[in-house]
């Protein structure tokens, strides 16, 4: 309570130093159902303080809004905010320069301690100065199953990835697409990344993602993994859809008994009024290994000269963290809030599983910051050829251990 | 330039209107014609028909039910993120992309082909082979020196360097198109006028442009389906304010929101690819005309 | 290395030659520009920038041939290559033979010529954007061609070359003729509108078929239209990215990607420029492979007009 007056001052102190409304232009790449609406809460609560949300919504996911994003940085025409995950993607930005410093928003809100992880602020970190302020966390490694599909088959719902897969042929049987995969070389990766903390385990997994040991890539952990994405390639023959949200749909309407997805995944249910436990079920850590990584948004500010501008940026910077802000937006987007001083207790039941896992310390760094855009890029392009041919597991583990080996 | 009508003919004359030939070659024609008009008429059938029909499957059925809200929403209600504005703001953006770019890339091409077909210097057909290959070039090897180009200039985002940069990348085709049309004209007409004293632009005003009609016309239409088709400089070059409308199109039907809509999908489709339509409807045989004399002394 | 082969006649010795070629000068400065910043710098930029380890931003830090080393191992680049060269081979072909025949076809003095004409044309007027969607919409397995003949009784029809990797280039090139054949039609006529009757009458009085006579005698003689046609069909594969990016987005898996999609996900999404760079000078290479000599031969050494 105190550490939320201290930010309540410290947005009207510096709310009172931006004199007139300043229309800003927010690039994101929000535009599914759920996400819009999530995004609309923060357009909502930076037009009531009287200044203009611009929105830059840039469709088809961040591999296409990214470059749109970073060309115009780099041209010399930056928006007033923009969306980008935790992590690295604007490393050399802050590097070279171009990104607006936040730290005497971040020390007058308190950012320091309220901001749990702390890691989601050491991402935004460079020389003790922090150039990003995070808004929401997002896991990957949830498994959302359909109760009417299970319904239709006569088969209790799983509680877990085995007995999931073990599940499937009824699911054939009874003609329902057991897994349904957006034909995406990110969600092909998220699935991947998925299996293998449920596999292999959070040792393994850190071994090879945070520590880039090929080694391990190599060894028997791994050979399990891909055996299983080799196995739940098979469960997903057939899913024709591109769009994650397209394969969430399947799995609202039945058609598909499940997808591995996000917990963005539930924002989908949300806007289908859909309820969780009656509807559907979600399983964090596919039921296994019940552990989830820290990725999720965060904004950046990219540099201006006019100074009314600069001082926006620097409000909306801390609006966006407010505790209001911070409820709001993350009860439409399905995301766990950045910090642990609110009250979420109107969250759904999916989300209060996140919360918890995430108050007990069950957490692990997202790919994007463990790895560079380049890395990343290079394992979805070998997931989405995995997943859409017939290569060989053991093919797979060896160029995934070769990326690896040469992974920064 | 022949004249289509008056051409002789080719072989004998048919005398019987159901010959095994005249059936073969109607045949072939008319089966071919479906192909191409196949995708027109699915794309009209779908943007008419409402969701609940379009699941129940044949996309070559005719709409059980015509509805134009499908128009409505892809013209003025599809969502991409929190702005619900459909494609209208794109469609304002290509118009005014397209009309600068239009002016800016035919008068350089026209005054350039003019300067290399009856004045060439020391060196211009260097720079104009130079520029032939430049039409060539995958426009991806130019992408970041074109940030960096526009950065410099500070038109970034905007609207006069998205046009700076069709008028770059035209000019290749357009000036060959304008060099052959102008080697084609009589040099007498140019030798006589120099012997009365004209002088560069007095020709080209006087004697050359009057000529040029045709030719213009044949610039003009390839620019505008060019520009307003355009979708790689679009989406590097401008920012969500300033989208031309492929670039929107483009967003809304990758903005699934729930259920993708087909019917708005394609109505939208159809809404984009009108205007160009249109003009290569209104100019058939004049666009005909152009591209062939343009292309074939190439 | 053009100026001697050209009659001097235009600008042969006349008092005011100065001061004519520059206003003519003059007058091309912005083709000058173009030709030199824009063409010659930028690409040479890019050409320069791609044997650095630049990643988000272009720096100097010289890496020799390393992103070509890493360029030609990539399973990716590789893939993209392989479909273009079956996109492009097949789309030179059947583009030159299917514009061919029906220009032929046309020029056969039939009835609704310009009805014919403006059907196989209009596709050329929309966008490889607007022809990707609806080629993808039509080939769409549940809704499109594939539903609609098995619901006619064939039931084990199967065509989905947008989900199918084994097939996805022929669904791109299905929809890439569709748009782009109608142009080289429309160029082949031109051209056999340009051959003399008189060829067609001694054909005739020496007894030759007509197929025949469009094999040895007609094609023979339009050389250069099908030149045109040609470079026109080359440059236009070697952009391939738009049908692409709204037909298929490169997939399912990596099954329909292609090299300037690979430079654009380098430079932009993958955040390294080195890499991205090095793969459009690949495929600026091969541009300059094909094109130089024939440029060379059309515009360099050769009277125009």
């Amino acid at each position: 309570m105190k550490l939320s007056t201290k930010l309540l001052a410290a947005t009207a102190m510096i709310s009172a130093s931006a004199a007139s409304a300043v229309e800003l232009e927010v690039t994101h790449w929000w535009t599914s159902g759920g996400e819009a609406a999530a995004v609309s809460k923060f357009a909502d609560a930076w037009n009531a303080t009287g200044n203009t949300w611009l929105d830059g919504a840039i469709a088809g996911s961040g591999g296409t809004a990214r470059p749109i994003i970073i060309s115009r940085i780099i041209g010399g025409d930056p928006m007033g905010a923009t969306q980008m995950n935790h992590g690295r993607q604007a490393e050399e930005l802050i590097e070279a320069g171009m990104m607006l410093d936040l730290s005497d928003v971040a020390e007058a809100g308190g950012w320091k301690d309220i901001v749990n992880p702390s890691a989601l602020l050491d991402s935004c970190t460079l020389d003790g100065k922090i150039f990003c302020v995070p808004v929401n966390i997002h896991s990957g490694q949830w498994i959302w199953l359909s109760h009417a599909a299970y319904e239709t088959a006569g088969v209790p719902v799983p509680t877990d990835w085995n007995e999931f897969v073990a599940s499937a042929p009824k699911l054939q049987a009874a003609g329902i697409l057991p897994l349904a995969m957006g034909q995406q070389g990110w969600q092909q990766n998220l699935a991947f990344g998925a299996i293998t903390i449920a596999v292999a385990g959070t040792e393994a997994w850190r071994e090879v993602t945070v520590n880039k040991n090929a080694d391990v890539a190599r060894g028997p952990e791994y050979t399990a993994v891909f055996e299983a994405v080799a196995n739940a390639r098979e469960l997903a023959r057939g899913s024709n859809v591109q769009d994650w949200n397209q394969a969430t749909n399947m799995v609202i309407t039945g058609t598909a008994g499940a997808q591995l997805m996000g917990d963005w995944a539930q924002g989908e249910f949300a806007v289908a009024e859909q309820v969780e436990g009656v509807d559907y079920s979600c399983l964090p850590g596919l039921g296994l290994n019940e552990v989830l990584d820290t990725g999720g948004d965060a904004f950046y500010f990219p540099l201006n000269d006019d100074p009314e501008i600069t001082a926006a940026q620097k409000e909306l910077a801390a609006l966006l963290i407010s505790p209001e802000v911070q409820v709001s937006f993350n009860l439409a987007k399905g995301s766990l809030p950045v910090r642990g001083d609110i009250d979420m207790s109107s969250a759904n039941g999916c989300m209060q599983k996140g919360l918890g896992i995430l108050a007990d310390g069950g957490i692990l760094p997202s790919g994007d910051q463990a790895l560079s855009a380049d890395t990343q890029t290079q394992i979805e392009d070998l997931m989405a050829q995995f997943w859409s041919g017939d290569m060989a597991a053991a093919d797979a583990q060896e160029s995934y251990a070769e990326l690896i080996a040469n992974a920064d | 330039m022949a004249d289509i009508t008056m051409t002789g003919p080719r072989g004998p004359k048919p005398k019987k209107v159901f010959s095994r030939a005249n059936i073969f070659l109607y045949g072939t024609l008319i089966m071919v014609s479906m192909y191409y008009l196949l995708p027109l008429y699915v794309m009209v059938v779908t943007s008419l028909k409402g969701m609940p029909e379009i699941r129940m499957g044949n996309v070559f059925g005719p709409p059980m039910e015509i509805t134009f809200e499908p128009w409505v929403k892809a013209w003025s209600q599809a969502c991409t993120g929190i702005n619900c504005d459909g494609l209208s703001r794109g469609f304002g953006n290509s118009v005014r992309i397209l009309i600068p770019s239009l002016l800016l890339s035919v008068t350089i091409a026209s005054i350039n082909g003019y300067a290399l077909s009856n004045w060439k210097f020391k060196g211009s057909e260097v720079f104009f082979t130079i520029l032939i290959i430049g039409a060539f070039i995958p426009y991806q090897t130019m992408l970041y020196p074109i940030v960096i180009l526009l950065r410099e200039i500070g038109l970034m985002g905007s609207i006069g360097g998205l046009v700076l940069v069709h008028t770059i990348f035209g000019m290749p085709i357009l000036t060959l198109l304008f060099r052959n049309y102008f080697a084609s004209i009589p040099e007498e007409l140019f030798k006589a006028a120099r012997v009365d004293g004209a002088g560069f632009w007095q020709i080209y005003f006087q004697i050359m442009l009057p000529m040029a009609l045709p030719i213009f016309v044949v610039a003009i239409i390839l620019q505008v389906t060019g520009i307003w088709n355009d979708f790689l400089f679009g989406v590097i070059y401008t920012k969500p304010s300033t989208y031309p409308m492929t670039v929107q199109l483009n967003n809304i039907v990758n903005s699934v929101q729930g259920i993708k809509e087909y019917n708005v999908n394609m109505a939208a489709t159809l809404l984009t690819g009108l205007v160009p339509l249109i003009i290569y409807f209104a100019s058939g045989k004049l666009f005909v005309r152009g591209i062939a004399a343009g292309a074939v002394k190439g | 290395m053009t100026v001697a082969s050209d009659p001097p006649l235009r600008t042969a010795k006349r008092p005011s030659r100065l001061f004519k070629n520059l206003m003519a000068k003059i007058a091309s400065i912005p083709m000058i520009l173009t030709a030199l910043v824009v063409f010659v710098g930028g690409t040479t930029w890019t050409v320069v920038y791609s044997f650095t380890g630049s990643r988000m931003l272009p720096k100097t830090n010289w890496v020799g041939l390393d992103q070509y080393e890493r360029l030609w191992n990539s399973d990716r680049w590789i893939i993209s290559i392989k479909n273009l060269g079956i996109y492009g081979g097949c789309s030179m072909i059947l583009t030159l033979v299917l514009g061919f025949c029906l220009a032929a076809c046309l020029d056969r003095k039939i009835r609704f010529e310009s009805a014919f004409r403006t059907i196989f044309l209009y596709p050329f007027a929309l966008s490889f954007v607007v022809t990707g969607l609806a080629w993808q919409w039509i080939l769409n397995p549940e809704f499109g061609l594939q539903s609609v003949v098995r619901g006619w009784g064939w039931e084990t029809f199967t065509f989905n070359p947008i989900n199918d990797p084994d097939t996805v280039i022929f669904g791109l090139l299905i929809a890439g003729l569709w748009q782009g054949t109608g142009l080289i039609m429309c160029i082949m006529l031109a051209g056999l509108r340009g051959i003399d009757d008189d060829i067609w009458n001694a054909a005739k009085v020496d007894g030759i078929g007509t197929v025949k006579t469009y094999v040895v005698v007609i094609i023979p003689m339009m050389r250069p239209v099908f030149i045109t046609a040609l470079v026109l069909i080359a440059s236009g594969i070697i952009k391939l990215y738009d049908l692409v990016v709204a037909q298929t987005g490169g997939g399912p898996g990596l099954a329909s990607e292609v090299p300037a999609k690979y430079v654009i996900e380098f430079m932009f999404r993958a955040q390294n420029l080195g890499q991205g760079f090095a793969a459009s000078t690949m495929m600026l290479l091969s541009v300059v492979i094909i094109l130089i000599p024939w440029a060379y031969l059309e515009f360099g050494g050769r009277k125009n007009g």
